[in-house]
């Protein structure tokens, strides 16, 4: 039986849903145009400064051009799964950010095991890049298709450990919980006992989203564009929207879980943090994650493309190593009770 | 004390010392000044000797300088030029028919060489377009509607170049 609270909570949660999303898709879309900002900065250029105010309208442009171009399916491909596979991507992107707290209880669904969550529903988006690469039927796509997925594997196995020592480190896998063990300013925070695995993250989480310097998936001097080259119009645009969603959730993940999500820095430094008390959680972690956001565009911009075995050596001889010995050490650190972290 | 390199070299890469002196460089332009020209409100420098769109120049009193000569039309490498003349009423010699092709034209410059009385010029007027077959041609009315246009500028550009000559 449905009764009137049930719908009544329904259409709550469905309000929440909405509070996140739009924001969200906001934000991915003026991530676009940052991006060509930052790196025309970088390049000595100005990016792209003429739909509106020097260059604002630019995403809402981009969007629109893309809505209304022609949707090509292309003969030989396979029908239903070409026009699955965009979904496939962009539903585990959007999904993800129902276990994400923007501050304390500022979360849809509070889950004790919001990492596994995360880990499940990153893991899931690989499936659309395998299903797009396999069912374009091009040779491209096929090769695109491969590379995402052998790199986005081997690197989810590297990620899977720095996370099970961030796990150890908060005695728990909900989201809120890992924040609030780092409670107690800028020294408390997981980034310094576990610095090793936080380099490890950040770097498998650029790899895993398929970034320079580990866009080799969509190389576009070798394969065109990987394993959306047959994709056009609001397709190719879900792609783009999956893309540049993982890109702020591994943002905001590693600033949740290394940098003390939406605690102040100043938190037990006495003038400071009486000054800074106003400023409400969620900016603090969004200043956070457009720092690692700033770093995704800078390496971007810096970074000459890894050839595909370098990444694979990267990958399984040196990260998973690493993680595999930081493991180790951080139960010490744990089980030793080493203050101001594990106390 | 290879060893010692090679300790070195480890500690080096884990650091990741090489990427961060990179992304410090990246860095350090983020904040370089920009070299983009916004075009339209923006334009480079340009070279008085430019030779862009051709013009017919008068002499101040108003009366058209060229005297059907025909030197650019015999100078013209790409026979971009047809020339026909007759008298004029009051007796002067003059062109009827004055025509420069636009897309034979190679824009060497050398029927302003040629020209003994400054009449035939090329400004530096470049952003020019056909819409329609046959706008191509500069007819005489068009060339000296041009060289009234641009009259200021073209006398300022020869008058710079006058010492080199």
């Amino acid at each position: 039986m449905i009764t009137v609270n049930d719908l009544i909570s329904f259409g709550w949660i469905l309000l929440k849903i909405i509070i996140i999303l739009i924001p969200l898709v906001l934000a991915v879309a003026y991530l676009t145009l940052a991006e060509r900002r930052v790196i025309g900065f970088i390049q000595c250029r100005i990016g792209p400064n003429r739909v509106g105010l020097r260059g604002v309208g630019q995403p809402i442009a981009d969007a629109l051009k893309l809505l209304f171009k022609e949707l090509i399916v292309p003969t030989p491909s396979n029908r239903y799964l070409f026009i699955i596979a965009p979904i496939v991507s962009f539903a585990p992107a959007i999904a993800v950010w129902s276990v994400i707290p923007f501050d304390k209880g500022w979360v849809l669904a509070n889950v004790n095991a919001g990492l596994l969550f995360v880990l499940a529903m990153t893991s899931i988006g690989v499936y659309g890049m395998l299903i797009a690469g396999w069912a374009s039927n091009s040779k491209y796509s096929f090769f695109g298709a491969l590379r995402a997925t052998a790199q986005t594997v081997s690197y989810e196995i590297a990620m899977g450990f720095a996370l099970v020592g961030v796990l150890l480190a908060a005695n728990s896998m909900n989201l809120q919980q890992i924040v609030l063990r780092q409670q107690g300013g800028i020294w408390h925070w997981f980034w310094i006992p576990l610095l090793p695995l936080f380099v490890v993250y950040w770097i498998s989480g650029v790899a895993e989203t398929n970034r320079a310097p580990f866009d080799v998936a969509e190389g576009e001097s070798e394969i065109v564009a990987g394993f959306h080259v047959e994709y056009s119009g609001i397709f190719f645009a879900l792609f783009f929207l999956a893309e540049y969603a993982n890109m702020i959730l591994i943002s905001v993940l590693a600033s949740l879980m290394f940098l003390g999500g939406w605690l102040s820095p100043f938190q037990g430094i006495p003038g400071l943090e009486t000054f800074f008390a106003w400023v409400p959680g969620i900016i603090w972690l969004g200043l956070k994650a457009s720092f690692f956001i700033l770093l995704y565009l800078w390496m971007r911009a810096t970074f000459p493309r890894y050839r595909y075995d370098q990444i694979m050596r990267l990958g399984w001889k040196i990260l998973i190593p690493i993680t595999l010995i930081w493991i180790v050490v951080t139960g010490f650190l744990v089980e030793l009770h080493i203050p101001p972290w594990f106390n | 004390m290879t060893w010692l390199r090679k300790i070195k070299h480890y500690v080096k890469s884990f650091m990741l010392w090489e990427l961060l002196q990179g992304l410090s460089i990246t860095g350090r332009y983020l904040f370089a000044k920009k070299v983009t020209l916004l075009f339209p409100e923006e334009h480079t420098p340009m070279s008085n000797r430019f030779r862009g769109l051709h013009a017919l120049r008068r002499y101040p009193n108003g009366e058209e300088r060229c005297i059907a000569c025909k030197l650019c039309e015999a100078v013209c490498p790409a026979l971009a030029i047809t020339i026909e003349a007759e008298p004029r009423e009051d007796g002067s010699r003059r062109t009827t028919v004055y025509e420069i092709d636009l897309f034979k034209c190679i824009y060497c410059g050398f029927c302003e060489e040629a020209c003994p009385v400054d009449a035939i010029v090329e400004t530096n007027q470049h952003h020019y377009h056909f819409e329609k077959r046959g706008e191509n041609i500069m007819t005489k009315a068009k060339l000296l509607a041009v060289g009234d246009k641009y009259e200021a500028q073209i006398a300022k550009d020869r008058a710079q170049d006058a010492p080199f000559r």
